[in-house]
């Protein structure tokens, strides 16, 4: 098996990706991970510098809809599940001094 | 037993006012009851409103009307939503969340008659080959309790196997409806990508997710497959290709189909039951007229490094929005980020965590090209793998799971040892074709079920229930329900 990056900071990670982790699940998972990067690692076996990525298996390009006015969720439905709201907004941590 | 019978077979009995929807709906819900306890498909039952849904229908039955699918339960995968009932994907983040609106495929079932009911446990957000990674409890394998029923949708699957309903719906991004359909001894569909509107579906890996029906056999399923099917002006990534009567080919005749084994699919690590019963059922289709060939899929051995990339860093993206905002459960912080970092820490599990750093990681500035662009260019010679094959055979032949159910707990510690039991499954959603599971025997001791995967061309839906079914109603391996099972029944 190929030799995994030496460099995956499983914390920095975590952290790009807003994840709290306890120590016992960094180091759990940094080991995990560790182990699934060098399996990953198989993909540089290939030559793939005259292929083009696939991003969509079926390409469609340039979907688009008529501009047309129609109904779209009511105000209350989209607000029911809202773990805080008032006064019809979410209601969120104070963002601005 | 009313619960046990198929959609065809309740068709006939409904319009003949041989049975009401209602008795068949009474029908489920009791066998839940019988079995659940110890199956545990199920996460919650909306039994009032199956019962008025049913009253519904018997009353649509009485005024004549012609829907396909008028007074059949069908159980539904917590992924998708159905306006007024709760909606969780096996996940505590989701806590008390209720669908404001129907999924189009849900959208579609109603419109065709039928009775929709029951949120079916699922790894949580679909991430996983075993159901284990739901956080409300694991279902069991309905043939051996002590084993998983696969996954990601193990609910729908072991529903099916236990008759506690007639049919159910699963997602499927890297095996999740083909894998446990095998598991639990099930037919099981991935439909092409683009076939079905995935708008409603909780987004897993966009490129990736296709819904698709489990049922008892294979014209149950050609019957669902052809309601969900085609364009969806709220999908953009839906197909506007015609749906054909995928039943109208079901004769039982294939003589002439060529059929491809693809080489590099039955070579070691394969259980040797597994691998007989699949040799067995090639030399059945062979004997009823299709002509089968070795093909080459020369980037197999690839598919499973390139899925976990590709579906990791599209997950990271989709699950982003499950921030403590706008729905599900919420940790409060001083500020955003810590609030953010704190619901994202305590309403996520193990598994859907470690998919998230690892997308996370793979997108990330300085790693990008090396793993996600490197991974979508190996995706393009997956395809073209399929593709070229396509050119000389009209569906492909393989095993659906390298082994049968495995023991609870046996892989949930090694997540890479779980991700490669999702070989044979993972090459058909990265390619974007299409797939069904059909089962082709059991092994000896204990009884666990086999699954045959169908391989077809993108739409090649018809050509695999044409093949599955000429296969499944000449061997009859579908008829075979757990002992338990039929005894409680």
């Amino acid at each position: 098996m190929p030799t995994p990056p030496s460099d995956f900071d499983v914390k920095y990670v975590a952290n790009l990706a807003r994840i709290q982790l306890t120590p016992e699940e960094e180091q759990k998972f940094g080991a995990q991970l560790n182990n699934i990067l060098g399996y990953i690692e198989k993909l540089r076996e290939l030559d793939v510098s005259s292929v083009e990525a696939t991003a969509h298996a079926v390409p469609l390009v340039n979907v688009t809809r008529k501009d047309d006015v129609r109904p779209s969720m009511p105000h209350e439905e989209a607000l029911r599940n809202a773990p805080s709201k008032a006064n019809g907004l979410f209601l969120v941590p104070k963002i601005v001094e | 037993m009313l619960n046990q019978l198929t959609i065809s077979e309740l068709r006939t009995k409904l319009s003949k006012r041989a049975a009401s929807a209602k008795e068949v709906t009474q029908a489920c819900l009791d066998q839940i009851k019988r079995v659940d306890p110890q199956v545990r498909a199920f996460l919650s039952v909306d039994e009032t409103d199956a019962i008025a849904q049913a009253e519904a229908a018997d009353r649509a039955i009485a005024a004549g009307l012609p829907q396909p699918l008028l007074g059949i339960p069908i159980a539904i995968k917590d992924v998708l939503a159905v306006k007024g009932q709760p909606l969780q994907c096996g996940s505590k983040i989701l806590d008390k969340f209720i669908s404001p609106y129907d999924a189009t495929s849900i959208a579609k079932l109603r419109k065709a008659g039928a009775i929709l009911f029951g949120r079916l446990n699922m790894d949580e957000f679909a991430m996983g080959s075993s159901t284990e990674n739901s956080a409300f409890g694991h279902t069991r394998n309905p043939w051996d309790l002590d084993r998983v029923p696969g996954g990601s949708s193990g609910g729908s699957s072991a529903a099916v196997a236990a008759d506690e309903c007639i049919a159910s719906l699963g997602s499927d991004t890297g095996g999740s409806i083909r894998q446990p359909a095998a598991l639990c001894g099930v037919v099981g569909v991935k439909p092409t990508y683009g076939r079905v509107s995935r708008f409603g579906l909780v987004a897993f890996a966009s490129s990736l997710d296709q819904i698709g029906p489990f049922t008892k056999d294979v014209r149950d399923a050609a019957i669902l497959t052809r309601v969900l099917a085609g364009h969806d002006p709220l999908d953009s990534t839906s197909i506007p290709e015609p749906v054909p009567d995928y039943t109208a080919d079901l004769k039982g005749e294939i003589r002439g189909l060529r059929l491809g084994l693809p080489k590099e699919y039955f070579i070691g690590g394969m259980d040797k039951e597994v691998s007989a019963a699949v040799q067995t059922a090639v030399k059945h289709l062979e004997s009823l007229g299709a002509q089968v060939q070795e093909i080459s899929l020369p980037h197999t051995d690839y598919a499973v490094a390139t899925y976990y990339i590709v579906a990791t860093a599209e997950a990271s993206a989709n699950l982003a929005r499950f921030d403590g905002i706008r729905y599900g459960i919420r940790v409060e912080g001083a500020d955003p980020n810590e609030l953010y970092m704190k619901t994202r820490g305590a309403g996520f599990g193990a598994e859907v965590k470690r998919r998230i750093i690892l997308g996370t990681y793979v997108l990330s500035s300085g790693y990008y090209d090396a793993y996600y662009l490197r991974a979508q260019k190996v995706r393009t010679l997956i395809r073209q793998d399929f593709l070229k094959a396509f050119e000389k055979v009209d569906a492909i032949v393989t095993p659906t799971s390298p082994t049968p159910a495995f023991k609870a707990g046996e892989k949930s510690d090694d997540p890479l040892q779980m991700y490669l039991s999702d070989i044979f499954t993972i090459s058909c959603n990265l390619a974007g074709i299409s797939g069904i599971s059909v089962p082709c025997g059991f092994t000896s001791s204990p009884k666990l079920p086999i699954g045959l995967q169908l391989l077809g061309k993108p739409f090649g839906e018809g050509t695999l229930f044409r093949i599955a079914h000429a296969y499944e109603q000449s061997t009859n391996w579908h008829k075979e329900k757990p002992e338990w099972i039929t005894k409680l029944s």
